[in-house]
């Protein structure tokens, strides 16, 4: 019962969300499209660290090599950007495959540096790539977004300028990723596999010994992760329309937000990165003006946090009210 | 000749990768845990020496003095109400409390000192050099060497000399029976933290003499100590000077063939030694 | 028979929702070698647990000559001047046999009757070997290891969890011979096993143990061998 009503709340959520571009205004649009972006970083950032236990500090790497790799599809071969998304999720997945071969040697904590440096590495190499700009970086070239398949159709279906129609296009992109990512997290956790990782998690030694290869199951989930980051990362940049290396593997941006979102949300639980973004958009509203005192007081309630309710907003709400949304664990048949 | 002044000055910048590394080592071989704000801590260090150096009109050197045991409480107090609580199985709240604090101190630091570049002053002793044979050497470089060498043995001697030592040592094999044998395995982790501060005040002393920081440059020298701890292996502190000068000598190579290429070749010489020995070049036997 | 030195009182304790001791009652007289025996699992370990502050218990359930000490942490304890030799010997693999020992001595203020000489005195073998790692040593060697150090601290009651487990019966015997001169230098003894023989020879009181309470409790020559035996196993011979 419970079930239905959230799944109905859940599509009726979505329904009214992609209606935005419809009946809203473009900053609306705008504003919305960075907070479905940053869902979807945390989404994925979630699934690494709070469930298959891979903290990682280093998903810059993803979401950089993803912009790049769109902005070489557009640039150096003129392929419509939405194929540059594809392809900057696939760029993504390859480069995911020698970073975990480097950084799952490393135990535990070190994991953490070693994605970081990961990332650094790939950063200064890109820098390295005259052809887009090197260290200072490149532009779309003027019209490429209005181009984009499907923006003229908006633009008529609508009545909107094809800016308008560009940003509503990048829109529904984010808010399909973004679902498609919280669902197949959902439908992934209660698989075999998923439980396997839960498993993982509690005891990895009991989950040895039934028959879970800790290693393949996580090293699926860092190559699937970085694959969301990749495509997350292609389309944060077409609507950027700029791409620097700084700017692509920044750190703060790709990753410490993503991470305080997921913290404060709830780490491990799968309405967290919801719950987190929101609280997210929030306080960037009421602190934005204030800079770097915005980003003190983000560390210091994810510190608070992890102190005193290391399940987040989201574990002091089910601790609170016994409401558990999109339970993770098949329940137990009822003893009678 | 040029090679071997290159390799010499890549020697002498590992020194200061190794005080960078000292502390992050002495921590996580005692307690398991990688401070992600160790660099930052490091930036926080020269800024109190700055304040210090800066209100009482004192030499850098001097200040230091004032500074470490400040650095020394910081740690202490870090150790004793922050991470002593989050410490345990799980490895995620550890690193993301002191990722948090890597973002609080950084952004704190330019609430309070702003974005601009500062420099230690210590006057001409910056400028001296001395000629060892062919090659001229800078008095500065060559002291932080030293530093670091004398760090090192220092904190050797502590480990397997003394009482406190033996303390940290058995808590890190076994903190449940160490606490039988009267330790107090929180004290040890929050003297050690302090410790590393205090060797992290060292660091930021030939930091900030040797070239200028900012608030934002904290999460690159964690990044530099990190792979200075990792090629030298976990837990052993000479391994950590040869780190140091693993990354500082590529580093220099990597300069003298491209200056855009100083900081990937410390990178890629750390992925080559791990790819190579995947537990560093001298692991600790028992881990 | 003198004063009590440690006396427990209706001690219980918990794992989560599982009780591990059910009230127990146990007196440790002044020179005093008390044996508990009983199976595994019958809560001895727990209650070696609970009398050193690993596990939390109720201040007044545990007392030390008079003062109540069951609220105290394990490092609170020791220097209160109780200290045990714990199951499986756990030496610290990063210290020599002599580092080993000296830990033992880490929180002691004074001068007391246990030097590492006389320590090296009680057991040879370790003066030998005193700058190997302490776990490069023989399982016998390690176990004198554990009770030296444990006796470096001085203590008013030394605890002796399991300390037969895994060694050969001469080893064990050896062992236990030294157990007169440790009671010399004025430390009453609590042991603790699951191999009755031994633990018998040496005791002047015996308690069984059965599903976390005390089933028996008496001289080892006023005991039969069938009430140990129903004690220790539960049934009626």
């Amino acid at each position: 019962m419970k079930n239905t009503l959230t799944k109905s709340v859940a599509v009726l959520l979505f329904v009214g969300l992609a209606l935005v571009p419809v009946l809203g205004t473009r900053a609306m649009v705008q504003d919305l499209f960075m907070v479905l972006t940053l869902l979807i970083l945390a989404l994925n950032w979630n699934m690494l660290a709070g469930f298959a236990g891979l903290v990682s500090v280093g998903q810059q790497a993803f979401v950089g090599i993803g912009a790049y790799a769109m902005f070489a599809a557009v640039i150096l071969w003129g392929l419509d950007p939405l194929v540059g998304i594809a392809i900057g999720g696939v760029a993504a997945i390859v480069l995911a495959v020698p970073i975990a071969f480097f950084t799952f040697r490393l135990n535990g904590a070190y994991f953490a540096i070693g994605t970081w440096v990961a990332a650094e590495i790939v950063r200064l190499s890109l820098a390295q790539w005259k052809a887009l700009g090197g260290g200072t970086g490149t532009s779309l070239p003027k019209g490429t977004t209005k181009d984009m398949f499907g923006v003229d159709l908006i633009k008529d279906a609508l009545d909107m300028s094809s800016s308008a129609a560009s940003d509503a296009l990048t829109y529904w992109l984010a808010l399909l990723l973004a679902a498609v990512t919280l669902v197949s997290g959902y439908v992934f956790l209660r698989s075999r596999m998923g439980l396997g990782l839960q498993a993982i998690r509690d005891n990895a030694e009991a989950a040895r010994s039934v028959g879970v290869d800790p290693i393949r199951l996580k090293a699926a989930v860092y190559l699937l992760t970085a694959f969301g980051t990749g495509l997350c990362g292609a389309l944060l940049f077409i609507q950027i329309t700029r791409v620097t290396p700084d700017a692509a593997f920044d750190v703060v941006d790709w990753t410490a937000f993503v991470i305080f979102i997921t913290v404060i949300g709830g780490i491990g639980t799968l309405p967290g990165p919801v719950v987190g973004v929101i609280v997210f958009y929030a306080l960037q509203r009421t602190l934005a003006d204030y800079g770097t005192i915005y980003l003190i007081v983000l560390g210091l309630i994810g510190i608070a946090i992890m102190l005193f309710a290391r399940k987040g907003l989201w574990g002091i709400f089910t601790a609170k009210t016994g409401i558990e949304l999109l339970l993770l664990r098949h329940r137990a048949p009822k003893r009678s | 000749m040029i090679w071997v002044d290159t390799i010499v000055q890549g020697v002498l910048l590992g020194g200061l990768y190794a005080l960078f590394a000292a502390g992050l080592s002495l921590v996580f071989g005692i307690m398991r845990l990688v401070n992600l704000a160790h660099g930052d801590l490091i930036v926080l260090a020269a800024f109190v020496i700055l304040t210090m150096a800066g209100a009482l009109g004192l030499h850098p050197f001097v200040a230091v003095l004032i500074a470490a045991p400040v650095m020394f409480a910081v740690g202490w107090l870090l150790q004793t109400y922050v991470l002593n609580r989050v410490l345990g199985d799980d490895i995620l709240p550890p690193l993301l409390v002191t990722f948090g604090l890597s973002v609080v101190i950084q952004n704190g630091l330019l609430e309070g000192f702003s974005a601009d570049s500062q420099k230690l002053s210590a006057g001409p002793i910056e400028a001296a050099s001395i000629k060892l044979g062919p090659i001229a050497v800078g008095v500065m470089p060559l002291l932080t060497l030293v530093s670091a060498i004398v760090v090192i043995f220092a904190l050797n001697q502590l480990f397997y000399r003394t009482k406190l030592g033996r303390a940290f040592r058995a808590t890190s094999d076994d903190a449940v029976t160490a606490g039988l044998m009267g330790i107090r395995p929180r004290n040890v982790f929050a003297i050690a933290t302090g410790i590393a501060m205090v060797v992290a005040t060292i660091a930021a002393l030939y930091l900030g003499i040797r070239a200028n920081f900012d608030p934002t440059i904290g999460p690159a020298r964690l990044i530099y100590a990190f792979q200075a701890v990792i090629i030298g292996g976990l837990g052993s502190l000479w391994g950590t000077l040869a780190g140091g000068i693993v990354i500082g000598v590529a580093q220099g190579l990597g300069a003298a063939i491209n200056p855009e290429w100083q900081i990937l070749a410390g990178h890629i010489a750390f992925v080559l030694v791990l790819l190579i020995r995947p537990r560093g070049l001298f692991p600790r036997a028992n881990d | 028979m003198s004063a009590p030195v440690l006396t427990i009182s209706n001690l219980t304790a918990h794992y989560g929702d599982f009780q591990a001791l059910f009230g127990v009652d146990l007196t440790l007289e002044q020179g005093q070698a008390l044996a508990v025996i009983g199976a595994n699992g019958a809560g001895k370990s727990t209650l070696m647990r609970a009398i050193t502050g690993i596990l939390p218990s109720p201040r007044d359930a545990i007392t030390l000559n008079g003062r109540a000490i069951g609220h105290l942490s394990a490092p609170e304890v020791l220097e209160a001047g109780i200290s045990m030799v714990p199951e499986g010997r756990k030496l610290f693999p990063s210290l020599s046999v002599e580092e080993n020992l000296l830990i033992g001595a880490h929180a002691r203020t004074g001068n007391g009757y246990w030097t590492l000489e006389r320590l090296y005195d009680l057991f040879p073998i370790l003066r030998e070997r005193r700058h190997n790692p302490g776990t490069a040593l023989s399982g016998g060697q390690q176990q004198m290891v554990a009770i030296g150090r444990a006796l470096m601290s001085n203590p008013t009651v030394l605890l002796c969890d399991e300390i037969s487990l895994g060694l050969a019966p001469v080893v064990i015997r050896d062992i236990y011979a030294t157990f007169p001169k440790i009671r010399e230098s004025g430390a009453s003894v609590i042991v603790v096993e699951q191999d009755i023989g031994q633990a018998l020879r040496i005791a002047d009181h015996v308690c069984c143990m059965m599903e976390g309470r005390i089933t028996l409790s008496g001289a080892p020559t006023d005991l039969s061998r069938d009430a140990i035996h129903n004690a220790y196993f539960g049934v009626s011979a």
